[in-house]
């Protein structure tokens, strides 16, 4: 059997001595597995992505990468490999679109045009036709727009594992399920590995394959949508399903 | 006060001059703060701890009065004595201060996401430096090169009085003998040319924000 796209054995990790926002965290996630973590906010769902690329490192236990220690492996090397969405979109203002795309190809070394063709391709995914909107800026796009390019960006160099920081967070909830519809699209027909963070119940349900309750620095129940939704194991999973929690 | 234009017409020449000298004061002293400043400011984003002691320093350097600065480096052995190297040394360390801290803030204020997202994506600390802090931070770094630029432009008429040349020269010259026309044909280039960097460098600065 192969080794899962991510692990996470017994993590902990703090910020403050005593304080941990992690403790004894684990986690898998299949290959081409969608996972949606949610969690009340400040639960710690932020630092469980950032610890897979190695943005923050685990004061114990071992977050894995296709069976390889993240630790052992050069962050920078390792961080191409990981598709990457952040909350805010985090797009480079000063570059183009079709820069911001191709960003990581241009880390990889591809050529210039074998960038352009890549950029184009992954715009023409997410339904910004290259023609249109290659050559603007982010400042020229709305907010959903901006975070087609973000999930075009993180997609660019074609990684096996993309995490994802709250992708829909910052919009209106009809862009917000127009974009999820897509995301769905777009997992079907390229099969990554998917960690995605958010604090929404719906979408958890919506996109994952399995959905991972994350509160008070572990994992309280993971499963299928179904089985969170008809088998809680706890009180505080019962709670949060029902809505009393975690909904806006 | 008849008569002004006449006046600086008939000096037109050692006008020029003066003026040519002064512009390579604050042309080699700019130059030269830049070339500390910008490296320096970038060392402190990555030294945070020595951020406050370093710009605390340049600050009070800044608060010694210009005469007094250009009097205190003249007995200093290699790089004192009388004339422009003295003049050009002073002007750094007041130019140190805007490009040095002008530095430091433009890149420590890029949105925080925008780094996570080169970190994220997997650029080198070398890369994050020249692709997205650099060009961020350019309209900061150059407000900074265009407040020395101009703070330089007046100072270096001070420099005169250590035998520096520039534009000062006249100005001294007319107070010693209380000639009001001749302090205006120092001032009034120094003031244009204090006015013109400014509008240039803006312009700059305008030109590089168009993120």
């Amino acid at each position: 059997m192969s080794a899962p796209a991510v692990e996470f054995r017994s993590v902990r990790k703090s910020f403050q001595p005593g304080r941990a926002v992690l403790e004894d965290f684990s986690l898998i996630v299949g290959t081409g597995e969608t996972v949606v973590l949610i969690g009340p906010s400040g639960c710690g769902k932020t630092t469980v992505l950032k610890l897979v690329n190695r943005l923050l490192e685990a004061d114990a236990g071992d977050v894995l990468v296709f069976g390889r220690d993240v630790r052992q492996e050069d962050p920078v090397r390792i961080r191409r490999q990981l598709g990457y969405v952040i909350q805010e979109g985090g797009l480079f203002p000063h570059w183009d679109v079709a820069r911001n795309v191709a960003v990581v190809p241009e880390l990889l070394g591809w050529s210039q045009e074998r960038r352009r063709l890549r950029a184009e391709e992954l715009l023409a995914m997410v339904n910004l036709p290259a023609g249109e909107f290659s050559s603007r800026r982010p400042r020229e796009l709305s907010g959903g727009q901006r975070q087609r390019v973000g999930m075009a960006r993180a997609l660019a160099g074609d990684p096996p594992v993309v995490l994802m920081d709250e992708p829909f967070g910052a919009l209106d909830p009809i862009a917000r399920r127009a974009l999820q519809g897509e995301f769905l699209g777009w997992k079907r027909k390229l099969g990554k590995a998917v960690l995605l963070v958010t604090h929404d119940l719906s979408e958890a349900f919506r996109l994952a394959d399995r959905v991972a309750l994350l509160e008070g620095g572990r994992v309280h129940q993971a499963g299928t949508p179904d089985e969170i939704r008809d088998r809680p194991t706890d009180a505080f999973v019962r709670e949060f399903v029902s809505g009393g929690l975690g909904t806006r | 006060m008849n008569g002004l234009p006449s006046y600086l017409w008939e000096r037109r020449n050692e006008i020029v001059s003066l003026t040519a000298e002064h512009v390579l004061l604050v042309l080699l002293s700019t130059a030269l703060a830049v070339s500390i400043g910008l490296p320096l400011g970038i060392v402190l984003t990555r030294r945070p701890r020595l951020a406050r002691p370093i710009l605390g320093f340049a600050g009070v350097v800044q608060t010694i009065p210009s005469l007094a600065l250009f009097g205190f480096l003249i007995p200093l052995p290699l790089i004192g004595g009388i004339g422009a190297q003295t003049a050009i040394l002073a002007l750094v360390f007041y130019a140190l201060l805007p490009i040095l801290r002008n530095t430091y803030t433009g890149i420590r204020s890029v949105d925080p996401a925008i780094i996570e997202a080169a970190t994220g994506l997997g650029m080198t600390a070398r890369q994050r430096l020249w692709w997205v802090e650099l060009p961020l931070a350019l309209p900061v770094v150059l407000a900074g090169v265009r407040i020395a630029t101009v703070v330089s432009i007046g100072l270096a008429t001070i420099a005169a009085a250590i035998g520096a040349g520039g534009l000062g020269v006249l100005i001294y010259r007319g107070i010693a003998i209380v000639d009001n026309r001749l302090i205006l044909a120092g001032a009034l280039p120094a003031a244009l040319l204090a006015l013109a960097a400014d509008l240039l460098l803006g312009a700059a600065e305008r030109r590089w924000s168009g993120a």
